[in-house]
């Protein structure tokens, strides 16, 4: 069992709600993102997801498009934030590490040597944001030979039959994108949520995590008491961005992330 | 397939978008559903007579097709080689090919019961054939164009605002047409429902490649027709520019399985290939995934997309639309660069010695018409596409030339 099957499994019997919160590799300074990641951890997530900067992040709002611009000027490179995950795992040999981005940093690191890479690296999963699963079987193969997940998108407008196809290929979890629109829109829907969630169980027991719409301890719990875990991206970026120093940022990374571990464990 | 027998260029895209290991569908899952609906709908439609008779309808009563197959006898003379025809996509309405597309798509919006349009432009074509068509149809029409493009197309912008679109400046990334492209993307993402996308480029995912094709397939079609019925037979060699490659692939469809037919896609050299400020991604760029597709694009060593550069807005986009790649790939077509300084010299050429003024993306295919009809005799024939006209750039000329208008 994957060390992301594991987190899952145990968060499952432990009755916990996941915290996945996300940040953008290298945002807002690259050497301070080990620290953020311990951060995350300190301040109750289960599974942290970092962002892989791309130049042209079509998928996401412009707090992320603005993180990951900030990055990019930085010389943040795909290379980049495998090494910062390989630091975090001098430490940190338990929280599951997914990164999330775009396929272009993939294909020119090339998709064998990726594979490669982030398996020594410690990486848990990877998410392409334009990689959907008729596009990726390859790689799919390739990441289940070092027991590594490829974490699917399902969106309010996924039907059945293709729904059907994701979970198929889908391990560790399953992530719900809560809304029609791109990361950290406002227009969460959690009747909608329950409608599409029951659909989703039908199908699998695979946990699944939301996002796209959660912004704060309130909607994460609204969201959690559906969903098994909650992926929390933009509000946390936005409130990294003004910190001056790296205690700063870990200060405001604690002062966001405990509320929301404190709201989803009333609901255990 | 048996490598003895022809490749049948007719049987791409795959039933997924595929030109070989170009293109397919590289998009998020929030855009899956409607990229899957269009699909259906314009599978549909394109096979649809009541739809077909519109359409052919429109671009006779409304574009003004067929364009003329035009002999520029005197630049032929004048070039000493091949007889240079001129397919005359300039005198469409709105003055290039884009409306070609923009026509069929938004009959295809209205089929599909949307009532909102959006679009991305770079130079300001496209957004202003969508924004003609979404006037004529009394659709509302959101257009998006990055800033440094918005200062450089003040013209285009305000016609655009004069047919009623609204205008989304975009600040992120390089603030050219890529980003808008991305904002677009986001806009549809948002509002799926009531929303339909004009892309005005044969890239994007699938089914855009091939759907934005076909609607501008008409360009060769009739200059195929024009040629049989002034010349007889087959001319020897197309010419025509590619950023992201629709007026060429409308020009190079109807003759891809004729093997005598020579087929080259002109590319923005820039500054010069050497120097990195330039626009050909078959030429200098890898293969890569951008805006839905696979395909050749300009990026650095990260992946991360790189800032193009042409004295054209139109040719300026760091990729290039997947069947372009396909036909580089199988060696149909030949890729080769004009830069900006030969662009120049080849629109004023045309301009003096036929009295017709070139768009400069134009200009890149007259350019490299004029130095392949030099290697040929003057019996043999080559088709140039021009594909817009020059006016939209005079402001442009005028200033690298330090005439104040």
């Amino acid at each position: 069992m994957s060390r992301l099957q594991k987190r899952m499994e145990s968060l499952r019997h432990t009755r916990r709600k996941g915290l996945i919160p996300f940040i953008t590799a290298g945002f807002p300074q690259p050497d301070w993102t080990v620290a953020a990641m311990h951060q995350l951890v300190a301040s109750g997530a289960d599974v942290i997801e970092l962002g892989v900067p791309f130049s042209d992040p079509m998928a996401d709002g412009p707090v992320i498009q603005q993180a990951s611009e900030q990055a990019i000027s930085q010389g943040v490179c795909l290379q980049d934030v495998l090494s910062m995950v390989a630091t975090f795992r001098q430490q940190d040999n338990d929280t599951p590490v997914i990164l999330m981005g775009y396929l272009n940093p993939v294909e020119r690191f090339g998709h064998a040597e990726f594979v490669a890479a982030a398996a020594i690296a410690g990486v848990d999963g990877v998410l392409l944001v334009d990689s959907p699963v008729e596009e990726s079987a390859e790689l799919l193969k390739m990441l289940r030979e070092q027991d590594m997940s490829q974490i699917f998108l399902v969106a309010p407008t996924t039907d059945e039959q293709r729904l059907a196809r994701i979970l198929e290929a889908a391990s560790g979890f399953v992530y719900y994108v809560s809304l029609k629109g791109v990361t950290g829109a406002a227009n969460l829907d959690t009747g909608e949520l329950a409608e599409k969630m029951a659909v989703i169980r039908a199908h699998s027991s695979l946990p699944v995590a939301v996002g796209f719409g959660v912004a704060d301890a309130d909607s994460a719990q609204a969201v959690a008491q559906q969903a098994d875990a909650v992926v929390i991206g933009s509000a946390l970026v936005k409130a990294m961005a003004a910190s001056q120093t790296r205690d700063e940022l870990l200060s405001a990374i604690d002062a966001f992330l405990s509320p929301v571990r404190a709201a989803l464990d009333t609901l255990t | 397939m048996n490598a003895n027998e022809p490749l049948d260029y007719y049987q791409f895209p795959d039933e997924k978008g595929h030109f070989g290991e170009f293109g397919g569908v590289f998009a998020s899952e929030t855009l899956m559903h409607c990229l899957d609906e269009l699909q259906q709908a314009y599978a549909w439609l394109k096979r649809d007579a009541g739809f077909q008779h519109e359409l052919d309808h429109d671009l006779a009563h409304y574009v003004g097709r067929p364009s003329p197959l035009y002999h520029a006898q005197r630049l032929s003379e004048e070039n000493q080689g091949a007889q240079i025809w001129l397919k005359r996509e300039d005198l469409n309405h709105t003055g290039a090919h884009k409306i070609n597309n923009t026509v069929g798509q938004i009959l295809l919006a209205k089929a599909m019961g949307k009532n909102r349009v959006i679009a991305e432009t770079g130079a300001g074509q496209h957004g202003v054939a969508t924004a003609t068509v979404a006037a004529r149809l009394g659709l509302e029409c959101v257009v998006y164009m990055g800033e440094v493009d918005i200062e450089r197309q003040a013209i285009n912008v305000y016609r655009m605002k004069l047919l009623g679109a609204e205008v989304r400046a975009v600040s992120s990334g390089s603030r050219t047409l890529k980003d808008a492209l991305n904002e677009a993307m986001r806009d549809w993402v948002t509002h799926v429902d009531d929303t339909f996308y004009i892309i005005g480029t044969v890239a994007g995912p699938a089914p855009y490649p091939e759907m934005v094709r076909d609607f501008n397939a008409v360009i060769g079609r009739e200059a195929r027709r024009q040629f049989a019925a002034t010349v007889g037979g087959l001319p020897d060699a197309l010419v025509a520019c590619v950023g992201g490659g629709s007026n060429a692939m409308g020009l190079f469809h109807a003759f891809l399985n004729d093997d005598n037919v020579r087929i080259f896609g002109v590319e923005a050299a820039g500054k010069g290939l050497h120097t990195g400020q330039h626009a050909a991604s078959i030429q200098a760029g890898r293969v890569g995934v951008l805006h839905g597709n696979r395909t050749f694009v300009m990026d650095d060593d990260c992946g991360q997309i790189t800032e193009t550069h042409s004295i054209s807005a139109g040719l300026d986009y760091p990729g290039v639309g997947p069947e372009h790649a396909w036909l580089h790939k199988t060696s149909r077509a030949t890729y080769v660069g004009i830069t900006d300084e030969e662009a120049l010299q080849a629109f004023h050429t045309l301009t003096r010695s036929e009295g017709i003024l070139p768009a400069l993306e134009s200009s890149h295919a007259v350019a490299f018409g004029l130095k392949l009809a030099r290697s040929m005799s003057p019996d043999q024939h080559v088709i140039v596409n021009l594909s817009g006209r020059g006016d939209k750039d005079v402001h442009t000329i005028a200033a690298l030339e330090g005439i104040d208008l």
